[in-house]
């Protein structure tokens, strides 16, 4: 789960963690408002959207006066960022960076650990420093049952500074970010730049923080702060209801019982010549009106001109299974083609029971997809 | 031999008294695993199919000397679970249940290794070791003795695999689901080197998906490593990047993780990848 800089700078507020002083707006007039109350100068106007690169898109500015801001703010407020529109401004102070640095925290699913990553090489594009220079980028893999404890705070700190001042100020910081990395269940918390000011003060002038969706359920204080785009929202309530749903945009609609399978399934159908329209993993239940509520799903997208539904069935009985599409489809009318191919627990059962319908049964995956692609032909 | 189980092991259910853990219970019961105990806190005394059920692990351990624990215990107190299983000498910890945070699973895993334990999951349909044991939620029926290993990320599409394995004459050593999270325990590297170990395994038919780089890094083991014969199928070449597709795991994130990534680092390695799971015994056949 996604949330914004303002947010996340807000989190790190409440952890004692320095940031610049900002104000979120959703106005020009409120731009305006907070510059005057922000009293700096120099700020920065910043669009919130839950992407990167924000400033490559113009959508990151300085202001060195009112009449800048209100142009910034105008022409932010409203702009098209990789497919998200701006509809918040963050008006930050703009302090004076004497070196920017990297750092975050983020699972490290090799070592099965939560790691500590370090840069010199701040306010530019980590992965771009990971591909050319990996030397720059210092990790520490944190063994969770002890944290990041003093020690190893100023051990990673001067990877970044040698004056002690820095060192102790720099330690501070990276066991708070670790305490709300944990304390919020975070799969990234970063700060790119964390700056040090002309005045000899480390803060983070950016904030990034994503969440385990498998742990929102325990931070209803983060889970408030979700905002799903349209699509997200279809995948959001098919997930609600017992099922995985992704759109991929092409005729051929699937419905498959396991991720692993639905994914293998998708990619038959490409490699068979046809374009898969969706992933659907509907779990292991023959449970009619999950069939129903995913065949809705499937069927409300227009460009499906053939649905494949395949089932392996383990636990979960072939014959379980057709008595439960047939149920389904008594409800559901469409002309829709449906290829069915059932194998597993009761295979013979489950087919016997598809025929004499419109279905068409086939015995392997094979069969299945190349008779779903012949059928959009 | 097989790898992890045998009819030998001792195994505990937790959350026996549950929906899903009686009814596995009873499945696996079935199917000739040696169940000795379940675990459900208040409820020792209870029997569930004939499997005496005990209030904690640690009971459980020192009335039946259970080696081998299965855990279908809700996703808020996997954890708790776990840690318990590997604090009571459980020496191999098999989690079923989906949906655990993934801080919760990276506290158990270091937990249950400083205790000298293994575990499997979370988010796994579990392993079984053809005709003597099967721990978790596999469908027992399409599984036949044999000599091929299967290592696999996935649930039903490993019973594809197996299905096609069966097939063809092809039966198990032991097939083992580690799970579709992206932090899991016993993974590819663990486990091609207990099937290159193991005197009954003479082929692996391995399965991946998008996500994460352990497949980049089996390719790299098997290279160094496994003399027998591996076959490999990788899930989500069409699966768009930063969408999670089902699997916790399977995503495919700063543009790494992506199934043609792997694909090719097993091709550069002379592991042959197969365009469908119907495809992976003629690839094994072909080179045992």
């Amino acid at each position: 789960m996604k949330i914004h800089e303002y947010q996340a700078k807000e989190m790190f507020a409440n952890y004692g963690l320095p940031v610049d002083r900002s104000s979120v707006c959703r106005t020009v007039d409120d731009a305006v408002k907070a510059y005057n109350q922000l009293d700096s100068q120099k700020v920065i106007v910043k669009a919130q959207v839950h992407t990167g690169g924000r400033g490559k898109a113009g959508g990151v500015k300085l202001a060195s006066d009112e009449i800048e801001l209100r142009r910034h703010a105008a022409a932010i407020l409203g702009m098209d960022i990789k497919g998200f529109t701006v509809d918040r401004i963050l008006i930050g102070e703009a302090v004076n960076i004497e070196k920017e640095y990297y750092v975050s925290y983020v699972i490290d699913r090799s070592t099965k650990s939560t790691i500590l990553m370090l840069s010199k090489e701040g306010g530019m594009d980590i992965e771009e420093v990971a591909r050319t220079t990996p030397e720059k980028i210092h990790k520490f893999v944190i063994d969770p049952s002890i944290g990041v404890p003093d020690y190893l705070a100023r051990e990673a700190a001067f990877k970044l500074f040698d004056d002690i001042g820095l060192v102790r100020q720099a330690a501070v910081i990276f066991r708070k970010l670790y305490k709300l990395f944990v304390e919020s269940d975070a799969s990234l918390a970063e700060i790119n730049p964390l700056v040090l000011t002309k005045e000899g003060e480390i803060m983070a002038i950016d904030a990034k923080m994503t969440f385990d969706d498998n742990a929102v359920y325990r931070h209803p204080k983060i889970a408030a702060l979700n905002e799903p785009t349209e699509e997200e929202k279809k995948e959001q309530s098919a997930k609600s209801k017992g099922f995985s749903y992704v759109n991929l945009g092409g005729e051929i609609g699937c419905m498959v019982n396991g991720a692993g399978l639905a994914m293998a399934t998708m990619d038959m159908i490409k490699l068979y010549g046809g374009n898969p329209a969706n992933f659907l993993d509907i779990g292991g239940s023959s449970n009619p009106t999950k069939v129903i509520e995913a065949m809705k799903l499937l069927l409300s997208d227009k460009n499906v001109k053939v649905v494949l539904i395949n089932i392996f069935g383990g636990i979960t009985r072939c014959d379980d299974v057709a008595s439960g599409l047939l149920e389904a489809f008594r409800q559901i009318n469409t002309e829709v083609p449906i290829v069915i191919r059932l194998t597993g627990t009761n295979e013979k059962e489950g087919r016997a029971l598809l025929q004499g319908t419109n279905f068409h049964v086939a015995e392997t995956m094979g069969e299945a997809t190349e008779k779903a692609v012949s059928l959009t032909r | 031999m097989s790898i992890l189980i045998d009819k030998k092991s001792r195994l505990v259910v937790q959350g026996i008294t549950g929906r899903d853990g009686g009814f596995h219970a009873s499945k696996m019961k079935a199917y000739g695993t040696n169940i000795v105990g379940g675990t459900s806190p208040g409820k020792a005394g209870e029997l569930v199919d004939n499997i005496p059920v005990f209030n904690t692990v640690r009971d459980a351990v020192k009335e039946t000397e259970a080696d081998t624990s299965v855990i279908f215990v809700p996703a808020p107190f996997a954890k708790d679970a776990m840690m318990e299983a590997a604090d009571a000498g459980i020496k191999l910890i098999v989690c079923i249940t989906e949906g655990v945070p993934t801080l919760d699973v990276v506290e158990a895993y270091s937990y249950i290794t400083r205790k000298g334990a293994r575990l499997i999951g979370p988010n796994c349909p579990g392993l079984i070791s053809p005709g003597r044991s099967m721990v978790g939620i596999m469908p027992t029926m399409i599984f036949r003795e044999g000599s091929t290993g299967v290592i696999s990320r996935s649930g039903t599409l490993t019973y594809e695999v197996v299905y096609n394995l069966t097939e063809k004459g092809m039966g198990q050593s032991t097939a083992v689901g580690v799970g579709g999270d992206p932090v899991v325990g016993l993974y590819y590297k663990e486990l091609l080197e207990m099937f290159e170990n193991d005197p009954e395994t003479d082929s692996i038919a391995l399965i991946g998906e998008i996500g994460g780089d352990a497949e980049e890094r089996a390719a790299e083991y098997i290279r160094d490593h496994v003399t027998k014969p591996v076959a490999v199928f990788i899930a989500g070449q069409q699966a768009p990047p930063g969408k999670q597709m089902g699997h916790a795991g399977a995503i495919i994130s700063s543009g790494s993780g992506t199934a043609a990534e792997k694909i090719a680092a097993f091709e550069a390695v002379g592991v042959p990848v197969a365009k469908e799971p119907s495809q992976i015994p003629g690839l094994l056949k072909s080179r045992r």
